[in-house]
């Protein structure tokens, strides 16, 4: 769901058809019938942004009829677990959970947890801000108490343990409702139902996969939290065969947010500090937290590590390991409100490293026009892109918005050397780090970011030399010395190094992230990629052939934590530490040897038995027990409903996307309470009911990729063989659309939002179908995004339709479904353009107001 | 009857004078897990160094390619098949192309839902290959490896093997002058590896080796596919009694082979030749009488 | 000649409705390589035949065209190569399998012959009695003979490089085209006789015409009505059009050959008509097989014609 995987990553799509081959049944639940669902064994159309409807519909059919993984869920879920008594659910408040505040448009998760635990974070507004959730990133949500006895009925019949808040949540999720929301006829629905559950348990599991079709919503966190329910629910987490895969978007973007580009985060998921943080003590029982279990206990040792790495010998503890010279957060510093901020003329400077978001970010004017309000912008790229050349070509260029004379922005473009020109690691969805030999040298000025970026703290150490101001000690005391190689080009292999860890007396590498140490005596630059080098051994650099080892191929590059593969394989084994089957053994208890073993790395303690049950007052590792495979979370349980670490709620909840033609069918509450709108002159919404007019715009669109191309275009449209598959941009329609609208195929056609209006070639098929919702017919648009005014083959730029708004967990913007109209023809150009677009704003009602009244439910006053 | 123009030929490159070669081989294309990616159409164009053929969208689902030609050795076909009960209107003039929509008339009674037919389409590399037998310069030749090569230093363009390959694949290159197509990578045969669009195929719908043992694996896999209840899937191209002799490159397909834009009987116009010339002799005869009677006899 | 009443349209699939094979690669120079060739032959013939029953002019005239038509030939048969720089390396291989191949070692064969045979008419006055000039005109009826036994060949192997292709209308009609092309060459070449010859002389040129004319347009005829789907390639279109005209032609020029045998002007015309007709005929059929490359009708539902048949 979610992914079109044959077309994204048909690398990787070869192991769905070698599945296939050995007789795995392939669903493939989408909007659109693409190359993927031609080699499914079922397609399942479904209306763009209904997602979590049908997930839900599938969670009601397990719970109703008994299907779910019993002794799983009771042992390793939280479904036991009793939730307190103030907590109110959408079904008592019309689509709301308890603790929303209107006036923010934020939850106080206080009324979520359980009876016997608390959370420090209730902070509501500030969390939706810096999207702290994301800061939780690859462990748990703290949650004070998640280590001492949690009250629970492990019979799963207390009114208010989570197994029976569930089902309540889920009750309204029946097949009907399934049919009349997403569009999915009934049979179709329940032989989705069938096989997921019929194909889980003791002797079968199931896997799940998903990609941007599921993250690039207003609510993508909890699309995803829902197929995580469902595979709780069944039992295929940690699991051979199972799990939730969340296919990546670009090669290594893993790795960049595992060593984050990301503004809240630090290496290995560490959250940023910000300002409510007095010092590090602070910052850290924040992290750790108190009565919790888990390894982010641990967090001391990382952080103290990560410091080190950082600054060296400057970082004591008497400074506190320099802390102070982190800088702080106060809030939102995402990527679209940090553009905001250049239009509105509070940022001056901009690097673009092999990004281009004139093309590939969601409202591409408002891109540019951030990027032409700045002083000075550096690119790095292989080819000149559109975000370099925006001054010059952009659409805004012809409107007469940015006049290139008078555009004040400085570019800088410098060449970037390609991934064959440098040596380093990818990091994929996997989670494995391969890496990769330099094969030829760059050209000219081509350089690396590595050369690039060590060069510039070089010169910036320079330029700062004998300073005596206080704000200039981070950048002089940064532990620089990196080994070059083949000249001034900084050895990858050394930064990776030290990026392993290193214990700092023997200058030793790390063999892993058990070793890392708060008394400053280790330096790690991530603590979860700690392992990489072990031994001194590039471990990422390994590649035994599959012909030669065992099934996991633990010995072809290296994936984090410590080369585990199946993360929580602890699962795989019942509380016992026995495999649920021989079919499906993965790690077990060796009680001979005192150990856990099997065919891949225990991601449990290596020596922790089965039946091992904590000292009271413990917390952290020395809490988990022996049936605690969830060694992240605070309470060692996957959590079925969320108590904390979701701003919009503890369980995924139907709601309809920030533009949609329909009125929730299921709650008043019509869009997701707590998304993040901008509200904006320049950052108009399309209306959705209850607003009226929506029927200007009656049609739904979603944009993705075409196998031909990558992204925005700037790597494929440059060259012949690739521009020549796919030469222009066009716009996929039904026939029944087509004939409503007048379109012609291969003729012209132009999608107009509250945004832009964009011109493509249509393309009639019937892939594209019409889908009935309640009682009437929705159409459904699709195009492609990987055009730009350069390049051999150019074309309008389709992100530019969408508006910002943006989840509020992950800041992730809704770019996977919005509403549009079509018309046939060409679009308007130059001033026209944007009379055109004020005459459909006009029509449709859009004010400032529009699409910002959060609360919709019975109780509000919108 | 067979013999060295038509009919059953087991070894193409022992009959073409190589005392000892190596085995034959050729493709499997097995089209039921095409993902219709066009790795091998890149692929192809970056090992051989073939130019680019043109940006035009055609609007032929996702083929922009067309057809294969001296500059497209690989083609990738489309064809997206009906589905059941739509909420449709009327059937209105839309400027589709005029022709229906391949598989609308005809269809297949066991396929019950939508489809997207994706194949990689290529030279047959044919056993008896027409190309081959009409080229008048001696550039086109049989392989050690039995397939079928053009020699850019020879070709001088007379175009004949353009309009003697029956399934449309070579032709000539328009800057160039010279008859350009896919030469299953023989630079790397001869190195020892596998050509460039059989290695780039991810999901191993091109697979090379020797024919005998494709011809085995794909016989499996339709025994395979029709016991999962894919009664369309047939092999084309693979029987050494058809045609052209069977073809070094032959395809697993799920539906009649002119849906894909291959002929549905293809032939070696070779293998009319006896008669051909038979006929032409007698005409010639004729000729001769005729030149010759017309001097008997008085007036003028 | 009327165009063909619709046969039922064949019910057939395709890919977009494009086509299967690839169109001739050969333009306009081959259909008239198919005219000069054949008109070289059939006046090489008339050349022979007017030397050995002394008919001086027609010989003369017949000779220098057999001759002059071959030079075109050349010109257009290299002139059509996409390297014609390299037209030598069809000396290369000598291949049975390709009518090429073959033909090219015909007109190998044929074209000294011809051409010492025509070299002889143009011997100049004062140079006959010198020993070179001698030898020339010695030589001259065994080469025009020499190149009356080879006429046959270069007449009649054109159809075969037509039809040994995959082109349906042309592989389709490889029992025909043989008669339709030597018809058509000695249509052409006693037309040209007629063109130049005094009527005296011209008995031979008129009687080939009209033995030639009848071959050809009996042919034809046959090709338009035997030949299933593949005969709408001939019916319809400009390939019809350009066979009509050269149908009217090639009978109008037979006919006004006899009625006008004591006519200069009349005779002259015929001629005039009949290598026009001839021209008219090969670029019909050679457009015939374009069309039939470019409608996957005729590769499709030609094919499932056949194996329908054959079972």
């Amino acid at each position: 769901m979610g992914s079109n995987m044959a077309e994204a990553h048909p690398v990787g799509f070869q192991w769905v058809v070698e599945a296939k081959a050995r007789g795995a049944t392939v669903f493939h639940i989408d909007p659109r019938f693409t190359r993927t669902s031609a080699l499914a064994d079922r397609h399942v159309p479904l209306r763009a942004g209904t997602d979590i409807a049908f997930l839900g519909g599938v969670i009601n059919h397990i719970l109703s009829n008994g299907l779910e993984f019993r002794e799983y869920v009771e042992a390793y879920t939280n479904a036991p677990f009793l939730v307190r008594e103030e907590f109110a659910d959408t079904e008592d408040l019309d689509g709301l959970f308890s603790g929303y505040d209107p006036e923010s448009g934020s939850y106080d998760p206080a009324s979520w947890h359980y009876e016997s635990a608390t959370a420090r974070e209730g902070r509501g507004e500030r969390a939706r801000e810096q999207s702290s959730p994301y800061q939780h990133g690859s462990g748990g949500p703290p949650l004070e108490g998640g280590a001492d006895e949690i009250a629970a009925d492990p019979s799963l019949e207390h009114p208010r343990c989570v197994f029976q808040i569930l089902k309540r949540h889920f009750a309204r999720y029946t097949p009907e409702m399934v049919e009349r929301v997403c569009g999915v006829p009934r049979e179709l629905f329940d032989e989705v139902c069938r096989a997921w559950t019929e194909n889980s348990g003791r002797e079968r599991t199931a896997a799940l996969v998903y990609s941007v079709g599921w993250t690039q919503h207003s609510m993508g966190a909890q699309y995803i939290r829902a197929g995580s329910i469902i595979q709780l629910l069944l039992g295929n987490i940690g699991r051979p065969g199972g799990g939730v895969f969340a296919l990546r978007g670009h090669a290594s973007i893993q790795g960049s947010t595992d060593i984050p580009t990301l503004f809240n985060l630090l290496p290995g998921y560490l959250p940023m500090p910000d300002t409510s943080h007095e010092g590090i003590d602070s910052y850290l029982q924040l992290v750790r937290g108190d009565r919790q279990k888990g390894f982010w206990r641990n967090a001391d040792a990382y952080l103290v590590s990560l410091l080190k790495e950082y600054w060296g010998e400057h970082a004591t503890a008497d400074n506190d390991w320099c802390f102070e010279y982190l800088p702080r957060i106060n809030g939102d510093h995402g990527t679209y409100r940090t553009v905001m901020d250049m239009i509105d003329g509070k940022v001056f400077g901009y690097f673009l490293l092999g990004q281009n978001p004139a093309v590939g970010s969601a409202h591409g004017r408002l891109q540019r026009l951030g990027m032409a309000n700045l002083d000075w912008l550096v690119v790095r790229d292989l080819a000149m892109i559109e975000s370099a050349t925006f001054w010059k070509d952009s659409p805004e260029v012809e409107t007469g918005e940015i006049v290139p004379e008078r555009c004040r922005t400085e570019v800088f473009f410098f060449p970037a050397a390609s991934h064959v020109e440098k040596s380093g690691t990818f990091t994929q969805t996997q989670r494995m780090l391969q890496w990769r030999d330099k094969a030829v040298e760059p050209k000219g000025d081509q350089r690396s970011e590595l050369w690039f970026f060590y060069h510039l703290g070089r010169i910036l150490k320079e330029k700062l030399a004998g300073s005596s101001d206080e704000r200039d000690r981070p950048v002089l005391d940064l532990w620089w010395d990196y080994r070059l190689e083949d000249g001034d080009e900084p050895s990858g292999a050394d930064v990776l190094r030290r990026i392993n860890g290193v214990d700092l007396a023997r200058d030793r590498a790390l063999t892993g992230y058990p070793e890392l140490k708060s008394d400053g005596s280790t330096a790690c630059g991530c603590w979860i990629y700690s392992g990489v080098f072990a031994d001194e051994v590039n471990q990422a650099a390994r590649r035994k052939p599959h012909t030669e080892q065992g099934p996991y191929e633990s010995e072809w590059g290296w994936t984090w934590p410590m080369n585990r593969r199946v993360l929580y394989n602890r699962a795989s084994a019942d509380p016992r530490g026995r495999p649920w089957s021989e079919r499906k053994k993965l790690v077990w208890w060796d009680a001979g040897k005192g150990e856990w073993t099997g065919f891949d790395v225990p991601d449990f303690e290596a020596t922790k038995p089965p039946d091992y049950r904590p000292a009271p007052g413990a917390s952290g590792p020395e809490a988990l027990c022996g049936d605690d495979p969830f060694i992240m979370q605070a309470d060692g349980k996957g959590w079925l409903f969320a108590p904390n670490g979701v701003l919009d709620g503890p369980l995924p909840t139907h709601y309809e996307p920030h533009e949609s033609p329909v009125r929730n069918p299921l709650y008043g509450q019509q869009g997701n309470p707590a998304r993040k709108v901008y509200p904006r002159a320049d950052n108009p919404s399309n209306p959705s009911p209850p607003e009226l007019h929506s029927e200007v715009f009656p049609f739904v669109f979603s944009v993705a990729r075409l196998t031909e191309h990558h992204t925005a275009g700037g790597m494929s449209r440059q060259l012949p063989y690739l521009a020549e598959l796919q030469p222009e941009l066009f716009v996929e329609v039904s026939p029944e659309l087509a004939a409503e609208r007048g379109l012609v195929h291969l003729d012209w056609a132009h999608v107009v939002t509250s945004r832009a209006a964009v011109e493509a070639r249509v393309l009639v098929t019937e892939r594209m179908r019409p889908l009935r919702i309640e009682d009437r017919v929705v159409h459904q648009v699709w195009l492609p995004y990987h055009w730009g005014q350069t390049g051999l083959v150019a074309g309008d730029v389709v992100n530019d339709l969408f508006g910002v708004v943006v989840d509020p967990n992950v800041f992730i913007q809704e770019s996977k479904v919005a509403t549009c109209d079509i018309r046939p023809g060409r679009r308007p150009r130059g001033p026209a353009l944007p009379a055109y677009l004020a005459e459909y704003r006009e029509r449709a009602g859009i004010t400032l107001e529009t699409g910002t009244h959060l609360d919709t439910s019975r109780g509000s006053e919108g | 009857m067979a013999n060295s123009f038509h009919g059953r030929l087991d070894d193409p490159a022992g009959e073409a004078g190589y005392a000892q070669h190596p085995p034959r081989v050729g493709f499997f294309t097995d089209t039921s897990v095409c993902i219709g990616c066009k790795a091998c159409e890149v692929a192809c164009k970056e090992w051989n160094g073939v130019p680019d053929d043109g940006f035009d969208l055609l609007g032929m689902s996702f083929d922009n390619t067309g057809e294969l030609g001296a500059n497209s050795w690989r083609h990738v076909a489309f064809v997206e098949q009906e589905r059941p009960g739509a909420v449709s209107p009327e059937p209105v003039e839309l400027g589709l192309p005029s022709f229906d929509l391949p598989g609308a008339s005809g269809g297949e009674q066991t396929r019950t839902d939508f489809r997207w037919l994706m194949s990689s389409d290529v030279c047959k590399h044919c056993t008896h290959a027409g190309c081959l037998d009409v080229c008048p310069t001696g550039a086109l030749f049989r392989t050690e490896f039995g397939s079928v090569v053009v020699q850019p230093d020879i070709c001088n363009g007379c175009g004949y093997c353009v309009s003697g390959c029956p399934y449309g694949v070579i032709d000539r290159r328009e800057d160039d002058g010279r008859a350009w197509k896919c030469t299953l990578c023989y630079d790397r045969l001869r190195d020892g590896l596998e050509p460039a669009c059989a290695k780039a195929c991810p999901t191993d719908s091109i697979q090379f080796g020797p024919l005998d043992e494709l011809r085995e694996r794909a016989a499996r896999r339709v025994d395979a596919l029709h016991e999962a209840g894919v009664a369309e899937a047939r092999l084309y191209g693979e029987d050494p009694d058809d045609g052209v002799g069977g073809d070094g490159a032959f395809f697993l397909l799920l539906d009649e082979p002119e849906v894909y834009g291959l002929p549905p009987d293809p032939v070696v116009p070779t293998r009319f030749a006896g008669s051909m010339w038979k006929y032409a002799g007698v005409a010639a005869s004729a000729f001769v009488a005729a030149a010759v009677s017309v001097f008997f006899g008085r007036g003028g | 000649m009327k165009e063909q009443v619709a046969v039922p349209r064949a019910e057939f699939r395709s890919y977009y409705g494009r086509p299967v094979l690839k169109p001739p690669v050969w333009e306009w120079k081959i259909p008239a390589y198919l005219f000069t060739g054949g008109l070289s032959a059939g006046a090489a013939v008339l050349g022979a035949g007017a030397d050995l029953t002394g008919r001086p002019v027609l010989r003369t005239v017949s000779r220098l065209g057999s001759l002059g038509a071959l030079g075109a030939s050349m010109y257009l048969l290299v002139a059509d190569l996409g390297r014609p720089e390299r037209f030598l390396h069809m000396l290369r291989v000598a291949k049975p399998s390709s009518p090429m191949s073959v033909g090219t070692w015909i007109l190998v064969a044929y074209g000294p012959g011809a051409g010492l045979a025509a070299v002889a008419e143009l011997v100049p006055a004062r140079w006959r009695g010198t020993p070179l000039g001698r030898l020339v005109r010695a030589a001259a009826r065994p080469a025009g003979l020499w190149a009356a036994t080879m006429a046959p060949g270069v007449a009649s192997y054109t159809s075969v490089l037509l039809s040994q292709t995959a082109v349906p209308a042309w592989q389709d009609a490889h029992r025909q085209l043989p008669f339709v092309f030597t018809g058509s060459a000695a249509a052409s070449g006693a037309g040209w006789g007629l063109v130049w010859t005094p009527v005296g002389q011209a008995g031979p040129a008129r009687r080939l015409a009209v033995l030639g004319a009848a071959a050809e347009v009996a042919a034809s005829k046959v090709v338009d009505q035997r030949l299933g789907v593949t005969s709408q390639a001939y019916t319809t279109g400009k390939a019809h059009r350009l066979r009509t005209w050269s149908e009217y032609l090639t009978v109008g020029g037979a006919v006004g050959a006899v009625a006008g045998r004591r006519s200069r002007v009349l005779s002259a015309l015929s001629g005039l008509a009949l290598l026009a007709g001839s021209a008219l005929q090969r670029f019909g059929v050679f457009e015939a097989g374009v069309e039939s490359t470019k409608d996957p009708r005729y590769v499709v539902a030609g094919q499932r014609e056949r194996l329908s048949r054959e079972r």
